[in-house]
């Protein structure tokens, strides 16, 4: 991949990134509605984030400023191999700041700094279906969303609490959207899930093994699926991040030895960098 | 004290210049070219170039040495380069009746017009590993191919014209699925199956229409012929508004007759299978008329009964490329999902052992709590 000068900017062609962008207006003007666009073939494997690559490449202009997370890092491989992808078919600038950027492609969680009106945040999705597990078959999903029919949604809700006593889903968690589509909300953990709801900047989900694009526009009304006796609760850590002492953010759990000895930090690495720097002091250099 | 994973840059990079070095393997033993892949590793180009849907002898032989001999991944580049061809137009349909022969054989009839050519082929070779398996020299040349000059009609063509079979079916419409271009939708008709198929992943098909063999939805099969050989390619440009031959590809074809019964609708008749494939893929185009044939039931009336059978199972799970994804990206990080499986983990945990009075450090190796 030297001679990057034969391939367009952003790799796809046009014509391909045309078919894309009208899926994305399709999946734009219906929120939660998985639109089937033909998906190409990408230079990293499907599972790697093709289907938020091919979203990205075909919205990504000269002037934007791109960040890329996985597992709310800036630097994890997947995140810093996608990230120099783009550097190098475009030579767009890139950045690890949230508020920075124009775009920001994820892999399974939403930044915790809140998003604004001129942002795109990509979702990589690996299986935009929220009724997949449920139905196999997609000659039946698609008849499901088409009737509204979600009947079989609930009753997987209402035996996980018979079963457990709660819904007994931590990521991936379903949501309903504008009271029409029940929707994937990528594999992001349902701490993110509240994030979606009225976020004012665009959501663009990506599915490109599975031919999938949705959308939710700014603004967008997103619910969690629950009950009036079992209303969703967002997932909560008691201890504050060990870095920065944040206590409303996503944490990992970082195994520190060999006898149990573990730690709590923040997963979105930008997040948890700005507070320790602005906590330092203010020779801050940078905004 | 915690360590952040940092560095993955680095550490691509470093990965990359290893995985150089694994591939150059011993550098006192001379490399292997690509036209050396190309020209004595034919059958591995063939299969690349079959699944990864574009007929490239070069671009495939490269592939397969840069994947270190992965076909999987070998098929994995040509496909990510196809994707970034321009689509200049369809070809016209080939025509494998006048397909210059190198391999035809029938199992249905001892002999036919046109005759049965063995061919190149491991089919009658005994199995046993040697030493050097070198062409012979000169001394012991290759017999020359007879330039059957004589006309090899389609079998299924001598049956058809009693009406033993059923015909071909015309298609629905002069536009030709491509699922390369347009999104795979259910129900697929016929003409998007068998390009499904011909990209399919070989080892699949060969474990599916096993299973056909073995009751799983069970079709009759005869191999009515398999002939390989090549066929020209001709493409007639919009503006010149005639044909231009394009040059000559080797193909494998396969025709499957298989047995029904008849219906209230049609007198009984042989059904169809059809397989083809790029260069000489004969398991490849045999395992692919087994699956098409048995993913026609429901238009041949018949209850869908086996995995093999359902086009939603078989063509969505089929393309090794994207097979290979999905199951490898298990690799790629879930710290995330991992930790929120935790948190719900130990708190359901805890309420179970609150509710069954039992001591909760007894069992839950005391760990910090969520």
């Amino acid at each position: 991949m030297t001679a990057c000068a034969s391939y367009n900017f952003a790799y796809l062609d046009e014509q391909s990134k045309r078919t894309i962008r009208r899926a994305i207006l399709k999946a734009i003007a219906i929120p939660g509605y998985q639109v089937p666009f033909p998906s190409r073939e990408m230079p990293m494997p499907y599972g790697w984030g093709t289907g938020g690559v091919q979203v990205t490449a075909s919205i990504l202009g000269p002037d934007d400023i791109l960040k890329v997370i996985d597992q709310g890092a800036d630097d994890t491989t997947n995140a810093v191999s996608i990230r120099q992808f783009f550097a190098r078919t475009t030579g767009i600038r890139t950045t690890t700041s949230t508020q920075k950027a124009t775009i920001i492609q994820t892999r399974h969680r939403i930044p915790e700094a809140p998003l604004a009106e001129r942002q795109i945040i990509v979702y990589q999705v690996p299986i935009p279906e929220p009724l997949r597990f449920l139905e196999p078959r997609e000659s039946e999903t698609r008849q499901m969303h088409a009737l509204e029919d979600y009947g079989l949604m609930h009753v997987k809700l209402y035996e996980d609490i018979a079963r457990h006593g709660h819904i007994a889903t931590a990521y991936a968690y379903p949501v309903m959207v504008e009271a029409r589509y029940v929707m994937d909300p990528s594999p992001t953990p349902k701490f993110d899930n509240p994030k979606m709801h009225l976020s004012p900047a665009l959501q663009l989900f990506g599915a490109g093994r599975e031919q999938r694009i949705y959308a939710l526009p700014p603004y967008t009304r997103v619910v969690s699926l629950d009950f009036e006796d079992h209303p969703f609760a967002r997932t909560r850590f008691d201890a504050p991040c060990a870095l920065c002492g944040a206590l409303d953010a996503y944490l990992d759990e970082v195994v520190v030895d060999d006898a149990g000895g573990r730690m709590f930090v923040c997963s979105d690495t930008d997040y948890c960098a700005g507070r320790r720097a602005r906590a330092a002091g203010p020779p801050g250099a940078a905004t | 004290m915690y360590v952040a994973v940092k560095g993955g840059e680095a550490a691509i990079a470093a990965a990359h210049a290893l995985l150089a070095r694994e591939r150059r393997g011993d550098p006192k033993l001379p490399e292997i070219s690509a036209d050396q892949i190309r020209e004595q590793l034919t059958l591995a180009v063939n299969r690349v170039m079959c699944e990864g849907s574009l007929y490239d002898p070069d671009l495939a032989a490269q592939a397969i040495k840069q994947a270190r001999g992965d076909l999987i991944e070998a098929i994995f580049l040509l496909r990510a380069y196809r994707g970034t061809l321009p689509r200049l137009g369809y070809t016209e349909p080939v025509e494998t009746g006048a397909m210059r022969l190198r391999r035809r054989i029938s199992a249905t009839y001892k002999d036919l017009p046109g005759g049965q050519v063995l061919g190149p082929t491991f089919d009658y070779t005994h199995r046993l590993i040697d030493a050097d398996p070198t062409t012979p020299g000169p001394a012991a040349p290759a017999p020359a191919l007879a330039a059957a000059p004589e006309a090899a009609p389609h079998v299924t063509q001598l049956l058809d014209r009693e009406g033993l079979i059923e015909a071909n079916a015309a298609g629905e419409s002069d536009v030709v699925a491509d699922l390369t271009r347009n999104p795979m939708q259910y129900p697929a008709a016929r003409d998007l199956r068998l390009q499904a198929l011909a990209r399919a992943d070989e080892g699949f098909l060969l474990g599916l229409g096993y299973s056909t063999q073995r009751g799983y939805g069970r079709t009759h099969p005869f191999a009515a012929e398999i002939r390989m050989g090549e066929v020209e390619i001709s493409f007639t440009p919009e503006e010149l508004g005639f044909e231009i031959p394009l040059g000559r590809i080797p193909l494998t074809e396969c025709e499957m007759v298989n047995q029904f019964q008849g219906s209230a609708m049609a007198p009984p008749q042989f059904t169809r299978g059809y397989g083809l494939a790029f260069g000489h893929a004969e398991r490849k185009a045999m395992t692919m008329a087994l699956l098409d044939r048995a993913l026609r039931h429901e238009e041949l009336g018949q209850e869908r009964t086996a995995p093999a059978q359902d086009q939603e199972f078989v063509l969505a799970h089929c393309d090794n490329v994207q097979a290979t994804g999905f199951v490898e990206h298990l690799k790629l990080p879930h710290y995330v999902d991992f930790q929120a499986e935790l948190v719900l983990l130990r708190q359901l945990r805890r309420e179970w052992l609150v509710a069954h009075g039992t001591d909760e450090r007894a069992a839950s190796s005391g760990e910090a709590e969520q």
